[in-house]
């Protein structure tokens, strides 16, 4: 494999692996800050059992997202260097202010509030778990800061080679930046959420520790109904400012070969592929007009399509398709079941509705899926630009690391992610048979 | 107006300062975990004693990293890139030592606590080798082509001057670990803590005494600015050493502490102005990184001072508290 190659399958590799964490935990920081808002007000022992059991879990997820945060600070120098190099100017402040800003903030208040217990008083345990919430999503704030202004460049100039800097504020405040964040923090909040409904649900079918089950179940499903509302009212707006901003990723995301007035949306085909020859592509399901309707909110708009781009400019179109499709398709799936959910409560009959139960525990994963899959419809649809429009990829790669050293590292990064993921879930499942304190 | 690329120099020079000073003790910490403890009761003080910590310290490095990038991109470009295969290594020994702690709670098992608490060890004293190794290199020069850029590799890097630096850095993360230990403990871990820390703090003086003569060699130490400062940094490692072993001899804990982190910071100081206004020296002078070549746009810099500004007394403010909170506590959990 050529160099480029190998350094963008180890960052992809290291970033998919390292998101799976933090994503975790901005959610289910938010879940522990809710519970210690409500062990604190109401001095409830069940609430304090239960925002303990997952502050545990909580814990140690965090553990994971820093043994594999520390390899993403330090990556783009390493693989990166003639990127690093160019856009240190603009890219690296983000990346201080998190540290500065978030870091100190969760890795602090963590100690804390895993380790202060009996030490600190119950109002000071409250404030940790809020500021550790505080913190994960701040980090999530400067890092979408960093990584959109690589999708939707703003306040600089290039000069001699490099970006400059010229306006602060309008860097970091970029043309996307808002709504990636926020449905990337909306989609946590989800993913953290499900993580407590599928606990939760597995100790109601194995009929264990039913009040700390019913109690998470409660909060959880509060925020995750108004997440995954939420997602969809977010990942249209992204849609549409994607739309605008970057033509070709969208017309991939969407698999617009040529440039449609009223175009439809597609709801199902066959994956498109690389091949302009492909354009007429059957079967497929599609809703007329909907996707300029969707796209400009006018059925008559046109969307263009990947013809109009250079060959040399398309993203993997079939990745970026079957990504953005499957998110939605997941997303739309929570929905459905948030949904029933609610119908279910309102006739108090949750508890008892072992289907469900069973459905919402094997959701587990599902947002984490189309977490992974909504990064990687943002990140492989901005192919073949780092900076889009202004950086390709392949002149970003450091030229003198060997190929050698680049295949050696990659590959014990991946041996030591294997051992990390067995560690991680042997943790989580130690946890969980060990269940919440029994009730005194 | 201000010299923003010399300010971030020291800033960073700072946060590095900060780094060594409290990641510090939790890396000696490691280094010392089979050394001065007898039994797995004693490794469990041990643990306890910076499982709440530590990981607020690590992000003093990774801050520095961050901050590296955004003020001086071409040295972070450069240096990471050009020390690849040791930076691997780095992060490796980070990941591991980072879940250590905790998994090796997982199990009761004596073999697997051992085994985990083996890894820990070992991370901790390669972190300190190898940063120490990379420091270094930064300071005796390495070799740039035409374009800025170092193509000699890892054996490139294993050099007499470099590796008794890291040697340094090993014994300096040592003493600032048995100062902790001694602080945090009590009985005999508390003495033996001591005792290796006197051991650790003589090593740290005499591997001080070599590294400077060994500098003499180096084309780019050769000629340190000899002003006033210069006097101060030297005077700092060796007489903030000597308080050390007074101190700890005495048992006075917390001034050792204290004397012991002034050492540390005396050594960086050294280092730093030693340095400048280089960042990287190169083996052909004129294609040497310098505060001046490698630093981003005043803007930039700027937008960096206001966020380090605000953000860094709230950092230190609620640091502080922390430490203040736990001074006297036993952490139970590790056993
Ligand atoms: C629980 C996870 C989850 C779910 C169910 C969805 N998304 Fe999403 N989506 C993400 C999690 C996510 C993400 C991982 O958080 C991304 C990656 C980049 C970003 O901003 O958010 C993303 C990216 C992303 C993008 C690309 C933005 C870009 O290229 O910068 C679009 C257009 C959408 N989403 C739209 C949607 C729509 C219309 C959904 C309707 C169901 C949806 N997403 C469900
Ligand atoms: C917010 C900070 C992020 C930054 C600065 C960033 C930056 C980058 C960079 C430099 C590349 C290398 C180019 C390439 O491989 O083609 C890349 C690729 C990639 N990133 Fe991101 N990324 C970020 C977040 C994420 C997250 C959170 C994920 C997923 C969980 C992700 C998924 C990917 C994937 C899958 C690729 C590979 C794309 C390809 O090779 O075609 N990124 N990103
Ligand atoms: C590609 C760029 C990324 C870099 C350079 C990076 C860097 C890091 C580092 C160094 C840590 C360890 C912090 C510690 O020791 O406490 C970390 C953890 C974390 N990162 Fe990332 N990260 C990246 C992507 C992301 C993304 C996209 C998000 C969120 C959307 C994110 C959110 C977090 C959070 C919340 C933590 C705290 C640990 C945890 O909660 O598990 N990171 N990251």
């Amino acid at each position: 494999m050529d160099p480029t190659t190998l350094a963008r399958v180890q960052f992809a590799m290291t970033v998919m692996f390292h998101f799976l964490f933090p994503a975790i935990t901005i959610g289910l920081g938010l879940v522990v800050a809710i519970l210690e808002t409500l062990r604190w007000r109401t001095r409830d022992p069940l609430w304090d059992r239960t925002a303990l059991f997952w502050t545990r879990i909580f814990g140690l997820t965090f553990l994971m997202g820093v043994a594999t945060g520390i390899v993403m600070e330090f990556q783009f120098g390493t693989n990166w260097a003639r990127y690093s190099a160019f856009v240190g100017d603009v890219f690296g402040a983000p990346l201080a202010a998190e540290g500065v800003f978030a870091f100190f903030l969760e890795s602090t208040f963590l100690g804390v509030l895993l380790f202060g217990r009996s030490i600190v008083s119950s109002t000071v345990r409250w404030l940790a778990a809020v500021l550790v919430a505080l913190g994960s999503t701040l980090s999530a704030f400067w890092i979408i800061v960093a990584d959109s202004w690589m999708q939707t460049p703003a306040g600089y100039v290039v000069e001699g080679g490099h970006a400059r800097l010229t306006d602060f504020w309008t860097a970091v405040l970029n043309l996307s930046t808002l709504t990636r964040f926020s449905h990337t923090v909306v989609s946590t909040w989800v993913m953290g959420a499900f993580l407590v409904l599928g606990v939760s649900s597995f100790y109601l079918l194995s009929r264990r520790h039913r009040d700390v089950a019913l109690a998470s179940i409660r909060v959880a499903l509060v925020v995750a109904f108004v997440g995954t509302l939420l997602i969809f009212v977010t990942g249209d707006r992204g849609a549409r400012q994607v739309a605008v901003t970057q033509e070709a990723k969208f017309a991939a995301m969407q698999g617009v070969y040529t440039t449609t007035v009223g175009a439809p949306l597609v709801i199902w085909s066959l994956p498109p592929t690389q091949d302009p020859a492909d354009a007429v592509q059957a079967p497929e399901i599609v809703v007329t007009r909907l996707l300029s309707f969707l796209a400009f909110g006018n059925v008559t708009a046109a969307v263009r399509g990947l013809s109009e781009f250079p060959l040399a400019d398309w993203p993997p179109v079939a990745l970026t398709f079957l990504a953005y499709h499957n998110m939605v398709a997941i997303g739309t799936l929570l929905l459905v079941e948030m949904l029933a959910a609610a119908l279910l409560v309102w006739r108090g009959t949750l508890e008892s509705h072992r289907t469900w139960l069973r459905i919402l525990m094997w959701s587990t994963p599902l947002p984490m899926i189309a977490i992974q899959l909504g990064w990687m419809t943002a990140e492989v649809g901005r192919q073949p630009w780092l900076v889009y429009g202004v950086f390709r990829t392949q002149d970003g790669v450091s030229d003198n690391v060997a190929t050698f050293d680049l295949a050696l590292s990659l590959a014990l990064f991946a041996a030591a992610y294997l051992v990390i993921a067995w560690l991680w879930i042997r943790l989580f499942v130690g946890e969980v048979r060990r269940g919440p304190a029994v009730a005194a | 107006m201000i010299d923003l690329p010399v300010v971030w120099f020291a800033l960073i020079a700072v946060l590095l300062t900060g780094y060594a000073v409290l990641d510090g003790f939790d890396l000696g910490a490691g280094i010392l975990h089979f050394v001065v403890s007898r039994g797995a009761r004693e490794r469990g003080l041990i643990l306890g004693s910076i499982a709440p910590v530590w990981d607020g310290n690590e992000v003093w490095l990774l801050t520095a990293g961050g901050a590296l990038f955004a003020a001086f991109p071409l040295l972070y470009a450069t240096v990471f890139s050009g020390f690849y295969l040791a930076l691997v290594l780095v992060l490796l020994a980070l990941i591991f030592r980072a879940v250590s702690l905790e998994v090796r709670e997982t199990s009761a098992s004596p073999a697997w606590r051992r085994g985990w608490d083996v890894v820990f060890s070992v991370s901790s004293f390669l972190v300190a080798l190898l940063l120490g190794v990379a420091i270094g290199n930064v300071l005796a020069g390495i070799p740039l082509d035409a374009g800025g850029v170092y193509r000699g590799g890892l054996l490139g890097l294993l050099r007499p001057f470099p590796l008794l630096a890291g040697l340094l850095a090993v014994a300096m993360f040592t003493m600032q670990g048995a100062a902790w230990l001694a602080l945090r403990t009590d009985g005999e871990l508390r003495g033996r803590s001591r005792a290796a820390g006197a051991a650790a703090a003589t090593a740290f003086v005499a591997l001080w005494i070599v590294v400077t003569v060994a500098s003499m060699s180096v084309p780019a130490l050769r000629d340190l600015p000899l002003g006033g400062a210069a006097y101060v940094a030297p005077a700092l490692v060796v007489g903030a050493s000597a308080a050390f072993l007074a101190a700890s001899r005495r048992g006075a804990d917390g001034a050792a502490f204290l004397a012991s982190s002034l050492a540390i910071a005396g050594l960086l100081a050294l280092g730093a102005l030693a340095l400048f206004p280089d960042v990287l020296p190169a083996t052909d002078a004129a294609r040497s990184l310098t505060v001046r070549n490698a630093a981003s746009s005043d803007l930039t810099l700027t937008a960096m001072l206001v966020i380090a500004l605000v953000g860094m007394p709230l950092v230190l403010a609620y640091t502080i508290f922390v430490y203040v909170r736990f001074r006297r506590a036993r952490i139970e959990s590790y056993s």
